[in-house]
C-alpha cells in the first residue's frame, strides 16, 4: 500500500466500511438477481455521490474536491474488494476526466457540477468492434448547418444504458485507424436519433450498444479541437485504464483472501487442504504477483497524479500485469474450492466473470503489452 | 533535508567529488570490480590502493557506525557516494559475504568485543569471510547440520563438512554453524567465528557446469573456534543463522541494486540479433511477446522495491517483503539469461573461441550460473514455503522452518 497521507486514509477508511457495511458481495448478488438493466443500483450510487466519490478528481470550482486519482483508486479497490458495481468509472472518471481535460469553461460549468454530485452519469462510447481500438474510429460527424450529423455505432458502452451524456469519439476526416481527423462530442443521450440496446453480459454489469442515426449537434458539442481529439481521448482512456486496474487490485486480493480462508477450513484425508504444499506454493505465487501487481497499479495513479511524462506506459504496465493477475487468481479461486466454486450460490463465479470483463475492457493484456513496446520504440 | 544531519547535501556531494577525483586511480576507470569475479587475480596496486583509501574512509559500508569504521553516514549520504562513484566510474572495493551478510549481523548480535575486533578488517576490505552453513546433507533443510564442536573449556574443535562454501578459496574467515547439541535440531546449532588460515581447514574448489569455480567443499579436521568467538548464546545459533539469510536474500534479489544486471538491454540486443520489421518492431513477434512480458516483471519489480523501501522507511532491517522480492527478482533474472540466449541464436551458445564476442561468451556462461540463483540462499521452494507458512499463515504440518 502506498503511503498515504491524511485525507487520502479517510477516504480510504470510509470506503471500506461503507463497502462491507451497505455493499458486501450479497448487495451485488440481489442487483443482479434482480435484472436491473442498468446494471448498478441506484440507490446505492446515490449513497456514493452523497459521500462525494464522484467528484474526487474535479476540481473545486466544479463541486469535485480535487483529491486526484490515487484517492479514487483507493476507492475504488475497495468497490472491487465486494464487486460493488457503479458508474464511478465511467461517470467520475471516464466523463470528468474528459471534461477536465479538453472541456471549455462552458462545457465544465454546465456538466462537471452535476458529474460531481451524481446527477448525471457520464460514459464514454469509444469502441467500434469487439476488442477495444479506439483510434479505429467510423462513426461519421459530418459538417451539418452550424453543426455536425454523427451517424455509426458504439459497442459495449460500459455504464451506456445508463448514461444521461456521452463523450463520443466520431470521425470528422482521415479513416478508420487514423489518430488524426478524430473528433470527440458530448452528446446527451437522449437526443434525437440516439438509440440504445442493452447488452447483458457475464459479469452483469451495465453495458449497450449506441446507435447514432443523423444525431444533430451543434458546434459547441464539440469537446477540445474539431480533427484533434485523439490527445484528449488518450489521456482520459489512460485514466480509465488506470482507475480500472485499481478496481481489478481490490476484487482480485479479495478473491485471493477468500481462496486462502478457505484453504484453512476446508478438511480433505483428514487436514485442512491449505496444509498441502501443491496448494501453499500457488498461494505463495499468487501473493508475489499481487504485490508486484500493487506498486504498478499505485505507480501509474501516482505518474496520473504527478502529471508525469510516462504515465501511458505506466498504465499499460499496470493494466497489462493487473489483467495477468487477476486472471490467474480468479481462475486459482475457483479450482481451489473446487465443486462449490462451481456453483451459482458461491461467490467465486462472480470474480470470474467480472475479471475476465475488466481484462476486456479498455484494452486487454496483449492489447497493453504491444502498447507498452510501441511506447518504448520496438 | 534532516537526512544530511542539518549539514548541506551539495556541500557533501562536492566533498565525496572531489575526494574521489583525488583518490580513484584513474586507469580504474570503468574497470569491474575484481571482487566480482569468480576466478580471482592477485589484486594490482592501483586496485589494492583504491581498496585502502575507500577503507579507511569507511565509505564502503557508509552506513554502518564509525565507531567501528564505518562510514556513519546517513542512506541519503550513502547514495550521494554511490552516485559520485558512479559519475567518476569507479566501483565500491568494500563487498563480499562480510560486507553483504555477516557484518549486518554481527552488528545486531555481536557483543562489544567482537564488533571491535571484526568489523573495522570488513571496513577495510582487509578481510575476507566465507559462509559455513549448507552440507551435504543438509542443504533446504539447513538445520539438520551435523559439523559438530566439541567444547574444551575456552575453545572449541570442530569436525565436519561443509559444502557450497562460494569463495572459500579466497577466505580469511569463516562463519559458520556447527552443532552443539546433538540431542535437539534447531536448538542445537550455535554460531561460530574461526581463521580458514589454519592446519584444520582443507578446501576444495567445486568445477560447476558453467566451467568455473565459484564454491567449494570444506573440511574441517580438529579445526580450532576460540570460545570469545562465539556469537550469541551456545546453542542459541539458528536465530542469527536466519536472521543473516533475510540479509543474503534481501541481496540477492538485487532488491537493493533494483535488479540491475549490467549490459544491454534485451530490446537492443533483439534489434541486433533478430532485426526489426518495417514499423521497427522486434521482427519476431512471439519473441517480442515476451520480451516485452519480461520487461513488465522488471518495471513492477523495481516498482516493489520502491514501494516496499517507503513503506519501511523508519523501521530498520529487511522486511517481510525480502522474501516475496527473492523468489520474483531471481525468476525474472533467469528469464533475462534465457532469453538473452534465445536472441543470440546460436551465437548465443559459444563455450570458447574467437568465433564468439566475449558478450556472447558471457550469455552462455550466465545464462548456466543463473541456475543457481533459485536454489541458493533459500531455493524458490523454500522461499515458498516461507511465504505460505509465515505470511499467509497456512499450517506446517512438517514442522520444520
Amino acid at each position: 500500500m502506498a503511503v498515504l497521507n491524511e485525507e487520502q486514509s479517510m477516504l480510504r477508511d470510509a470506503a471500506k466500511s461503507w463497502t462491507q457495511e451497505k455493499s458486501p458481495v450479497t448487495a451485488f448478488r440481489k442487483m443482479r438477481d434482480s435484472g436491473v438493466e442498468i446494471g448498478y443500483d441506484a440507490k446505492a450510487w446515490n449513497e456514493m455521490a452523497e459521500m462525494g466519490w464522484a467528484g474526487v478528481i474535479i476540481p473545486e470550482e466544479y463541486g469535485g474536491s480535487a483529491f486526484g486519482y490515487l484517492s479514487m483508486g483507493l476507492i475504488l479497490e475497495e468497490l472491487g474488494r465486494t464487486l460493488t458495481a457503479s458508474p464511478l468509472i465511467a461517470s467520475g472518471v471516464g466523463a470528468a476526466s474528459a471534461l477536465v481535460l479538453g472541456g471549455s469553461d462552458a462545457q465544465k460549468s454546465e456538466w462537471l457540477p452535476r458529474i460531481a454530485d451524481g446527477s448525471v452519469v457520464g460514459a464514454l462510447a469509444v469502441d467500434e468492434g469487439a476488442h477495444h481500438a479506439p483510434e479505429k474510429v467510423a462513426l461519421t460527424a459530418a459538417k451539418s448547418g452550424a453543426g455536425y450529423s454523427l451517424s455509426g455505432t458504439k459497442t459495449f458502452v460500459i455504464e451506456g444504458l445508463a448514461a444521461n451524456l456521452l463523450v463520443v469519439s466520431a470521425r470528422t476526416s482521415g479513416k478508420p485507424g487514423d489518430k488524426d481527423g478524430i473528433t470527440l462530442f458530448l452528446v446527451p443521450a437522449d437526443a434525437k436519433g440516439v438509440s440504445r440496446k442493452r447488452l447483458a453480459l457475464a459479469d452483469s454489469r451495465g453495458a449497450a450498444n449506441i446507435t447514432f442515426d443523423k444525431v444533430e449537434v451543434g458546434a459547441d458539442a464539440v469537446l477540445g479541437a474539431a480533427d484533434k481529439g485523439w490527445d484528449i481521448l488518450e489521456k482520459t482512456l489512460d485514466r480509465v485504464r488506470a482507475a480500472l486496474a485499481a478496481e481489478m487490485l481490490g476484487a482480485a486480493n479479495q478473491a485471493f483472501e477468500t481462496t486462502l480462508d478457505y484453504l484453512k477450513v476446508r478438511v480433505q484425508f483428514g487436514q485442512v487442504i491449505g496444509s498441502f504444499q501443491a496448494l501453499q506454493h500457488r498461494a505463495a505465487k499468487m501473493f508475489t504477483d499481487l504485490e508486484l501487481a500493487r506498486s504498478a497499479v499505485e505507480a501509474a495513479l501516482q505518474a496520473i497524479d504527478a502529471d508525469s511524462p510516462d504515465v501511458p506506459e505506466l498504465v499499460s504496465l499496470s493494466k497489462a500485469k493487473m489483467g495477468d493477475v487477476f486472471h490467474l487468481v480468479s481462475n486459482e479461486m475457483v479450482q481451489m474450492h473446487g465443486g462449490i466454486g462451481m456453483t451459482d450460490a458461491h461467490d467465486a463465479g462472480f470474480y470470474l466473470k467480472r475479471a475476465r470483463a475488466a481484462e476486456a475492457a479498455f484494452g486487454s493484456q496483449s492489447y497493453h503489452r504491444d502498447r507498452y513496446a510501441r511506447i518504448n520504440g520496438y | 533535508m534532516a537526512d544530511f544531519g542539518g549539514g548541506d547535501p551539495e556541500a557533501f556531494r562536492k566533498e565525496v567529488r572531489e575526494w574521489v577525483e583525488a583518490n580513484f586511480p584513474a586507469e580504474l576507470k570503468g574497470r569491474p570490480n575484481p571482487m566480482m569475479r569468480e576466478e580471482r587475480a592477485k589484486p594490482s596496486e592501483a586496485q589494492e590502493a583504491w581498496r585502502k583509501a575507500v577503507g579507511a574512509k569507511g565509505w564502503g559500508t557508509p552506513t554502518w557506525p564509525a565507531q567501528y569504521g564505518g562510514g556513519g553516514l546517513s542512506s541519503a549520504e550513502a547514495r550521494v557516494i554511490q552516485q559520485e562513484f558512479g559519475r567518476a566510474g569507479a566501483y565500491n572495493p568494500i563487498g563480499g559475504m562480510g560486507v553483504m551478510m555477516f557484518g549486518p549481523t554481527l552488528l545486531e548480535y555481536g557483543t562489544e568485543d567482537q564488533k571491535l575486533e571484526h568489523i573495522p578488517l570488513i571496513c577495510r576490505g582487509d578481510v575476507q569471510w566465507c559462509q559455513g552453513f549448507s552440507e551435504p546433507g543438509a542443504g533446504s533443510d539447513l538445520a539438520a547440520l551435523q559439523t559438530r564442536a566439541e567444547d574444551k573449556g575456552d575453545h572449541f574443535i570442530i569436525n565436519g563438512q561443509k559444502i557450497w562454501t562460494s569463495g572459500a578459496q579466497y577466505a580469511d574467515w569463516c562463519f559458520c554453524l556447527v552443532r552443539t547439541d546433538t540431542s535437539k535440531k534447531h536448538e542445537g546449532i550455535s554460531f561460530v567465528l574461526f581463521t580458514m588460515h589454519q592446519p584444520g581447514v582443507e578446501v576444495r574448489p567445486i568445477k560447476l557446469i558453467a566451467g568455473s569455480s565459484p564454491f567449494c567443499e570444506t573440511f574441517f579436521t580438529d579445526a580450532r573456534a576460540e570460545k570469545k568467538n562465539l556469537v550469541g548464546p551456545l546453542n542459541g545459533g539458528w536465530t542469527i543463522a536466519k536472521r543473516l539469510l533475510q540479509h543474503e536474500r534481501g541481496g540477492l534479489s538485487g532488491a537493493g541494486g533494483g535488479g540491475g544486471m549490467g549490459g544491454r538491454s534485451l530490446v537492443d540486443l533483439a534489434r541486433e540479433y533478430v532485426g526489426v520489421d518495417a514499423q521497427g518492431r522486434i521482427a519476431d513477434p512471439d519473441l517480442r511477446t515476451r520480451v516485452v512480458q519480461h520487461e513488465i516483471e522488471g518495471r513492477s519489480f523495481q516498482q516493489t522495491a520502491v514501494r516496499a523501501m517507503l513503506e519501511s522507511k523508519g523501521n530498520s532491517g529487511p522486511s517481510a517483503a525480502t522474501s516475496i522480492m527473492k523468489n520474483a527478482g531471481t525468476s525474472w533474472m533467469q528469464m533475462r539469461h534465457e532469453l538473452t540466449l534465445e536472441i543470440m541464436g546460436h551465437q548465443g551458445l559459444g563455450w570458447e573461441g574467437d568465433a564468439f564476442k566475449p558478450e556472447e561468451l558471457g550469455a552462455v556462461r550466465g545464462w548456466l550460473g543463473g541456475k543457481a540463483f533459485t536454489i541458493y540462499g533459500g531455493s524458490q521452494e523454500v522461499q515458498s514455503n516461507i511465504i505460505s507458512k509465515r505470511i499467509l499463515g497456512l499450517p506446517d504440518l512438517t514442522q520444520h522452518n
